[in-house]
């Protein structure tokens, strides 16, 4: 099974160096404005929100492509665009519900996350894991692992509770 | 290219804006931010101004390697003559301004003149606006930012702002981006004020194109590792600054009820574990792994719900230790009221913690309190000087025009519980054990301060072979180095070391927790080298870099110079001569300065410096860095 990139956003710290080294590996500059990833943020609340495209198994993207330049790449489980085939309509940025299909006004093309051929590097780059690439099939055990950790603590403290009344 | 940031000659007055780019000759002097502003400051601020009149000049500047793969290349500087010290005045602040500012295409800010009404500058990709401010004059820090992204209906507008304390010319008002990010010390906020600059709102989606963009992201990713392996920042990352309060307050490294004692007993509130219990999480500026910040929200009292960032390391020292206070909560809201004023949490701690000493000596009395009972530990006392210094009301207008000048207002004999340097109030650490921070302390270029040149490091107690590793290069060094922190032998080199250390980084936008600063393992100027190789394509060795740091540091001082300071501004007041140390561990206990060996010390820097034993640059010195014929206009 491919790998997926997971976002656990109460730990990102809003660094921005995920859009950074995006930036710098697609298009050899600074420049967030062309990063495939942007962390969206509530400054007075310090609430941070990585977003990236979530390489959906029924992409919106790909449906709307009047030119069919958006295809699924099976082997790492991403959507790809065919720069070739596209005609830069924007229907696909127009219809992603998370906005991660984004439109790079200077280069003038629609630009999404490619997964970095399978070593994302906002992943490699983020010290608090708050985007990790991990297998599709983990995604679901991290998080009942966690749930059940604290469901199953809060029984216990009950059931102490319970015990020495 | 990451060189091609410009410059921008903004005149309120006349409401002309120039911009020019910045000569490669220039950037190998001079490099950026900190380094160019004293360059510029010393060319367009004429001798003897009113700091606060429109002559004055206020530069806001981001580094050469800001918004790079130089890990937390996030620094913003703001410099002016300053109206708390009339010196050179300075403010280095992290966040997400000075990286938004280069994506807008520039480096610099240079604003003259006054505005006839309230105003904001609107930047964006290389487009320069002066806005009517009224929908933000009178607003705090944080409220300010939002009305102005509603306002221009983009929320990615980073915003550098002052509060109400700098509009109403508080001498220690600061300039301020995000929740809490500070330029602080030195009175910049009130410098905005005084031009009726309310704030400067800045987005850029411009490229700064990266040289050797692999080779650059295999090398920051190095330099994380590094960062990220250093048990200082590892600490750091997780309880944020206090853990340096808590680690000098437990050696009793620390002042106490202004100047009285040296150590905070029965804190246990406000030791950093304590204050771990309201942290909801860690934030970080640009491109940072240290992320030292806790995110907290108030969690009981008048404030109950509001969401803060901090305290740090300074203000659990200035609104705990020096006041005495030992509520966690008090730390929270003091915190906050002076995040959204736009206060310098140092200087208000210093300036109520004297006055505190005043109230109970009877120097001042219920009358100038307004029947405030200013006594040590009166934690709502501590809240409510706040609002009346913001606000200039009572005895908080007095003590808003910074020590000196209240000292002079109030009289009695005040000024002899006056704990300051150049007219700035020293920071909460007590220097009388450690000969190295008083040093620093006593000649840093803006005042009693320890981000100028603080040989932090030397409180660690490191092997000698160590010292001498991080000291001897990128200029050899033979002569003594101890490990031990009551020393005074070979401490000047370490302080005039770290000052050609702190201004690189502050030249290059560099946060110095990437430095030697708290971790002896942490990038040098070998590092730094490369960086601005692989990021900018421009080639300086590290000893070139070392160059630059010196060129600027001697432009910081001839500016002091020609504002008429002397040699005996580089001094420290009396108490730290005569009134030993009374707590703490045993190596701390009973300590003071040596006068005449303080003096040698100073004599020695002055001479490591290539500086004559009035402090003033010779000659040769400015011959040799080619700053020998300053001001030389060529920007």
């Amino acid at each position: 099974m491919a790998k997926v990139l997971v976002i656990d956003y109460e730990r990102c710290t809003g660094c921005r160096i995920c859009e950074l080294v995006c930036s710098v590996k697609h298009e050899g500059v600074s420049n967030p404005a062309r990063s495939r990833i942007k962390i969206v943020k509530w400054e007075t609340e310090g609430r941070y929100v990585p977003m990236s495209c979530q390489q959906c198994e029924s992409a919106p993207c790909q449906a709307v492509c009047p030119v069919t330049a958006i295809s699924r790449d099976e082997t790492l489980n991403r959507v790809m665009i065919d720069y070739d085939v596209c005609i830069g309509c924007r229907m696909c940025v127009a219809v992603c519900p998370f906005g991660s299909m984004a439109f790079d006004t200077l280069a003038k093309k629609v630009i999404k996350c490619d997964l970095c051929d399978g070593d994302p590097l906002c992943v490699k780059f983020c010290d608090v894991d708050a985007v990790q690439y991990v297998d599709a099939s983990e995604q679901s055990t991290v998080k009942q692992v966690s749930a059940a950790e604290k469901w199953s603590g809060t029984m216990q403290k009950v059931a102490a509770a319970i015990a020495t009344v | 290219m990451a060189l091609n940031r410009k410059i921008a000659y903004i005149n309120l007055t006349t409401g002309e804006i120039e911009t020019k780019p910045i000569p490669i000759k220039m950037r190998r002097m001079f490099l950026g931010s900190r380094g160019l502003d004293a360059y510029l400051m010393y060319n367009h601020i004429k001798p003897g101004v009113d700091p606060l009149g429109p002559d004055n000049v206020a530069i806001i500047s981001a580094g050469v390697l800001v918004g790079t793969l130089a890990s937390a290349s996030s620094r913003t500087h703001v410099g002016g003559k300053s109206p708390l010290t009339g010196y050179f005045g300075s403010a280095n602040m992290g966040g997400f301004f000075g990286p938004e500012m280069r994506w807008a295409g520039f480096d610099h800010l240079v604003i003259k003149g006054k505005a006839n009404k309230p105003v904001y500058l609107w930047i964006h990709n290389g487009e320069i606006e002066i806005r009517d401010a009224s929908s933000i004059w009178g607003k705090t820090v944080h409220d300010t930012p939002e009305i102005i992204r509603e306002e221009l209906g983009d929320r990615d507008i980073k915003v550098l702002t002052i509060g109400p304390a700098g509009e109403n010319l508080v001498r220690y008002a600061n300039v301020m981006t995000g929740i809490k990010n500070s330029g602080g010390r030195s009175g910049m906020g009130a410098l905005l004020g005084s031009k009726n600059l309310k704030a400067v709102a800045i987005r850029g989606t411009m490229d700064i194109k990266i040289e050797h963009p692999v080779e650059a992201l295999e090398y920051n990713k190095r330099i994380i590792d590094l960062i990220t392996s250093s048990k200082v920042n590892q600490t750091q990352g997780r309880l944020g600054t206090p853990f340096i309060w808590g680690a000098t307050n437990s050696q009793g490294l620390v002042r106490v009820n202004n100047f009285q004692l040296n150590q905070l007993e029965d804190a246990d509130d406000v030791e950093p574990e304590s204050l771990d219990r309201f942290s909801i999480g860690m934030t970080g500026c640009f491109g940072c792994q240290v992320h030292c910040r806790p995110k907290y929200i108030i969690p009981e009292g008048p404030y109950k719900g509001i969401y803060d960032e901090g305290p740090e390391y300074t203000s659990m020292g200035a609104l705990s230790g020096e006041p005495g206070c030992k509520k966690a909560v008090t730390i929270l809201v003091g915190n906050h009221l002076l995040n959204i004023y736009g206060l310098d949490t140092l200087e208000t701690g210093s300036m109520i913690a004297w006055a505190m000493e005043l109230y109970e000596k009877g120097i001042l009395t219920d009358k100038d309190t307004d029947g405030l009972e200013l006594r040590f530990g009166n934690d709502e006392a501590l809240l409510e000087m706040m609002h009346r210094i913001a606000r200039r009301e009572g005895l908080g207008d007095i003590l808003a025009e910074g020590p000196l000048r209240a000292a002079e207002r109030i009289g009695k004999g005040s000024i002899k519980y006056l704990i300051h340097v150049k007219g700035m109030s020293n920071l909460h650490s007590d220097e009388r054990p450690t000969p190295s921070l008083a040093l620093n302390i006593a000649t840093a270029s803006r005042g009693s301060d320890h981000l100028r040149s603080r040989p932090a490091i030397d409180l660690y107690h490191l092997p000698e072979p160590v010292l001498r590793k991080i000291y001897s290069q990128p200029v050899p060094y033979d002569g003594p180095l101890t490990s031990d922190y009551r020393d005074y032998e070979g401490k000047p080199w370490q302080v005039f070391w770290q000052e050609m250390c702190y201004m690189a980084v502050d030249c290059l936008g560099i946060c110095k927790y990437h430095t030697t600063f708290l971790g002896p393992t942490l990038p040098n100027f070998e590092e730094w080298s490369k960086l601005l190789y692989l990021n900018t394509g421009l080639e300086l060795s590290p000893l070139d870099i070392w160059n630059v740091a010196d060129r600027a540091n001697n432009m910081e001082r001839l500016f002091n110079i020609r504002e008429g300071l002397t040699r005996k501004d580089d001094w420290l007041v009396d108490r730290y001569f005569d009134e030993p140390t009374k707590l703490g561990i045993p190596a701390v206990r009973g300590r003071t300065i040596d006068r005449d060996r303080f003096k040698q010390m100073i004599d020695e820097y002055y001479e490591h410096h290539g500086w004559d034993e009035n402090g003033v640059p010779r000659p040769e010195t400015l011959q040799k860095l080619g700053i020998d014929k300053e001001p030389s206009h060529m920007l």
